[in-house]
């Protein structure tokens, strides 16, 4: 079965509340059928309210949401068929689960007997068979987002939207609710808009993020392109640790280009800039950066060793290199790294393929 | 089992329960003497007063006392014929005594209450009872008047012969004890009570209904305006609040009459004709009228408390689940503020079944309630056992309704905030 790239389609979309601020900017964008995509940013950025908007309980300033083809601006929240996760699961305290779940198959006027089948293989699904008798509020955090789950699918909907529904949850609940949500998604094949501030999360779940910021979307791509080549210093700053190098281009030649900083110069890859004299933020990964490498780099630097930082499998090392005292390292932890000692001087090298040249912020 | 178990010592070798309740016992007392003045002051001004009111309520001494002697004699008269001398005898001497007191008027009031009639018959033997003879009473004040020869008088006495009485009750309900000691209605065209009984009822009940319809609206807007609407708007609620009742009261009788600023507008607008103007006060109306008003913060603020606690995100989830709005608010909003609507009904209905002022300022001789009839009785008749009686019945009431409220939803499902 082909299936539909443009299964939901936000075209040309400005959301305003007050006639001053655009909370959401010209926002384009496609999702496929049984997609897993993540709106991710920092509170303010406008994914909640896009989400708000595809829901149904905000309407567009401007421009229009489409459906499955249909333009959905004029039809109530209730007549798109949209299964929701809320914040805080927004399960209705007064019902039990089994009515929780058999609300939405109820308002559909659906038989008693197959609503029952539907309502325990919802159940299931969340590996919550034999609490359908119970009152929300006798069930824990982690089980009461598995209801609000198991709601949201019970009436088979094609589009799920969550609204950040592991925030209320502690870690080691966040991380297996996560797989647990993720592999549900692989099993039934619904496509789901997830909006989150928490970037682990994003990168865990999603087929593709789409990264929200000044309510614009600054790269919508997959997880791993994401981290490994974001395309502006936004990006690079909020997914993932981050090495900074603020500079000048002094050169570009063969797909590289020299950097110069206030004291040194360095190779960089050139993704936003273009020609000579431009200002630049040069961003890279602490993982990409080696101590005392053996391979051959093109960037190859001495550091002093300001701090380290214990932390079980990996040592993160601050060093002041060229100017920046706080480039991070991430050393993992083999005997072989036994010199990192507070004021050693090391030699720090890196290829400049990962050394991204980006806008200058 | 649990009273096998070994007992705990503490290291000192004192039981642990013991060594508990020593160190808690200071801040018991503590505790008690913190709450001391404020129980003292409770049972001064109400545990007190109730029971002086039930004990006035059935309290009939009175008489008891002015005809001690009558009523030893009376022990063995079956009440079928007329009593012997003994009995004569006896009520003379009583009676004698009481006009040396000149106490002898009162006696008549009381009796005039059992039965019709005494005042005149006291009032003669008193000036008779001067030139009797020794002996022979029962001759003798026989002759008085015929009444005094009449069994069914000496009957009456008798029955006033108990130190208590359920007459104040029975009366409250338009009922009496006749002369052969049966419970009875009293004449159709004498019953009044029963009629205000049902109408306070009434008129609670729907000044509960109607304070239910305007304040679910006000309390839901309350709790989902912005923050700076919703503060101007409570203010709006809360301003009555602050304002004399009295003088809320008074303007709603400015507005309300005949000539008033409603029946002004309403002819104004051609809605009624001017020589017809609508009666809206010195009746029912107007104690709906202004009881809705008055009363109308009483259901707002506690369907505020519990609306204000209610997410958003439910009505939202409702409606994304595919129920409409209607839906979504008749099977989730709703139930979630049954405990605001219980506490708002039941004070509103307490309140309203004990109406005052309210009543008896705009309410007219259709529109006055029990308490009217109860402060009519306390301050015009000075029955106050009569006034006590009614007034704990409407305890009662209120007390049965409470009781009943707790059985159907529940009184820990009551939030007032």
């Amino acid at each position: 079965m082909p299936s539909n790239k443009e299964f939901v389609k936000f075209d040309k979309v400005d959301k305003s509340y007050d006639g001053k601020v655009l909370v959401v900017k010209d926002l384009q964008l496609d999702i496929a059928e049984g997609e897993f995509i993540t709106m991710l940013g920092p509170s303010g950025s406008g994914k909640t309210t896009c989400l708000m908007m595809l829901a149904g309980f905000e309407t567009p300033t401007h421009g229009e949401i489409y459906l499955d083809g249909k333009a959905i601006s004029s039809i109530p929240p209730h007549k798109r068929g949209i299964g929701m996760v809320f914040q805080n699961y927004a399960l209705f305290p007064h019902m039990t689960v089994y009515e929780n779940l058999a609300f939405p198959l109820r308002v559909r006027k659906i038989q008693k007997d197959e609503a029952d089948k539907k309502i325990d293989k919802a159940l299931s699904m969340v590996s919550l068979q034999g609490f359908a008798s119970r009152m929300p509020g006798q069930l824990s955090g982690g089980q009461q987002q598995r209801v609000a789950v198991a709601r949201s699918l019970v009436f088979d909907p094609q589009l799920v939207l969550m609204d950040e529904p592991l925030g209320a949850l502690d870690k080691n609940l966040r991380e297996s609710m996560q797989y647990e949500i993720k592999h549900i998604h692989e099993s039934i094949g619904v496509t789901v808009v997830y909006v989150t501030h928490d970037q682990s999360e994003a990168l865990t779940m999603s087929n593709r993020i789409a990264v929200f910021n000044d309510g614009k979307v600054q790269q919508l791509s997959s997880p791993d392109e994401l981290y490994e080549k974001p395309v502006n210093s936004f990006v690079a700053e909020f997914i993932g640790e981050n090495n900074t190098f603020v500079g000048e281009v002094s050169d570009i030649s063969g797909g590289k280009c020299k950097i110069k900083l206030s004291n040194a110069e360095i190779l960089a890859n050139p993704i936003s800039v273009k020609g000579k004299g431009e200002r630049t933020t040069v961003s890279l990964r602490p993982e990409r950066a080696l101590i005392n490498p053996s391979e051959k780099m093109d960037n190859i630097h001495k550091g002093k060793i300001e701090e380290v930082i214990y932390h079980g499998d990996h040592t993160r090392v601050r060093i002041n290199l060229l100017g920046n005292p706080d480039f991070i390292l991430k050393v993992p932890n083999s005997s072989s790294n036994l010199d990192i000692k507070l004021g050693n001087e090391i030699k720090i090298g890196w290829n400049s393929e990962d050394a991204r040249a980006l806008d200058p912020k | 089992m649990s009273s096998e178990t070994k007992q705990i010592l503490t290291t000192d070798g004192i039981p642990l329960e013991v060594s508990l309740k020593k160190a808690e016992r200071k801040n018991k007392i503590k505790a008690f003497l913190l709450v001391a003045p404020l129980l003292f002051f409770l049972i001064i001004t109400y545990v007190f007063p109730i029971g002086d009111m039930l004990l006035r309520s059935i309290d009939d001494k009175m008489v008891t006392q002015m005809l001690p002697k009558t009523f030893k004699a009376m022990e063995n008269w079956d009440g079928q014929e007329l009593p012997e001398e003994e009995v004569f005898a006896a009520f003379h001497e009583d009676f004698i005594k009481l006009v040396e007191e000149k106490r002898e008027g009162k006696l008549s009031t009381q009796l005039n209450y059992t039965k019709n009639g005494f005042k005149s018959i006291i009032k003669k033997l008193r000036r008779k009872s001067k030139s009797f003879e020794e002996g022979n009473y029962k001759e003798q004040i026989m002759s008085v008047h015929k009444r005094w020869a009449d069994v069914e008088y000496w009957r009456a006495i008798k029955r006033r012969a108990p130190e208590v009485t359920n007459q104040k009750y029975l009366k409250a309900m338009d009922m009496y004890t006749n002369e052969e000691g049966k419970i009875v209605n009293v004449d159709e065209d004498r019953r009044i009570h029963r009629v205000l009984w049902l109408r306070t009822l009434e008129i609670a009940f729907f000044v509960t209904v109607f304070c239910f319809l305007m304040a679910y609206p006000i309390a839901h807007l309350l709790a989902t305006l912005p923050m700076k609407y919703s503060n101007l708007l409570m203010i709006c609620v809360l301003l009555p609040f602050w304002t004399s009742l009295l003088v809320r009261t008074a303007s709603w009788m400015i507005l309300l009459q005949q000539q008033g600023v409603v029946n002004d507008f309403f002819v104004w607008s051609g809605l009624v004709e001017d020589d017809n103007r609508p009666e809206m006060m010195y009746n029912k109306t107007g104690s709906y009228v202004a009881m809705t008003q008055i009363l109308l913060p009483f259901m707002v603020l506690p369907l505020y408390s519990v609306m204000k606690t209610i997410s958003p995100s439910l009505m939202r989830a409702g409606k994304s689940l595919g129920g409409t709005p209607f839906v979504a608010f008749w099977k989730v909003y709703f139930p979630l503020t049954i405990p605001g609507i219980g506490a708002g009904c039941l004070l509103v209905f307490i309140l309203a079944i004990g109406y005052y002022i309210t009543p008896a300022l705009v309410g007219g001789a259709s529109g006055t309630l029990i308490s009217n009839q109860i402060a009519f009785h306390m301050k015009s008749t000075l029955d106050w056992s009569f006034a006590s009686a009614m007034g704990l019945m409407l305890l009662s009431g209120v007390l049965v309704i409470y009781w009943l409220y707790n059985k159907i939803v529940g009184i820990d499902n009551i939030k007032l905030g």
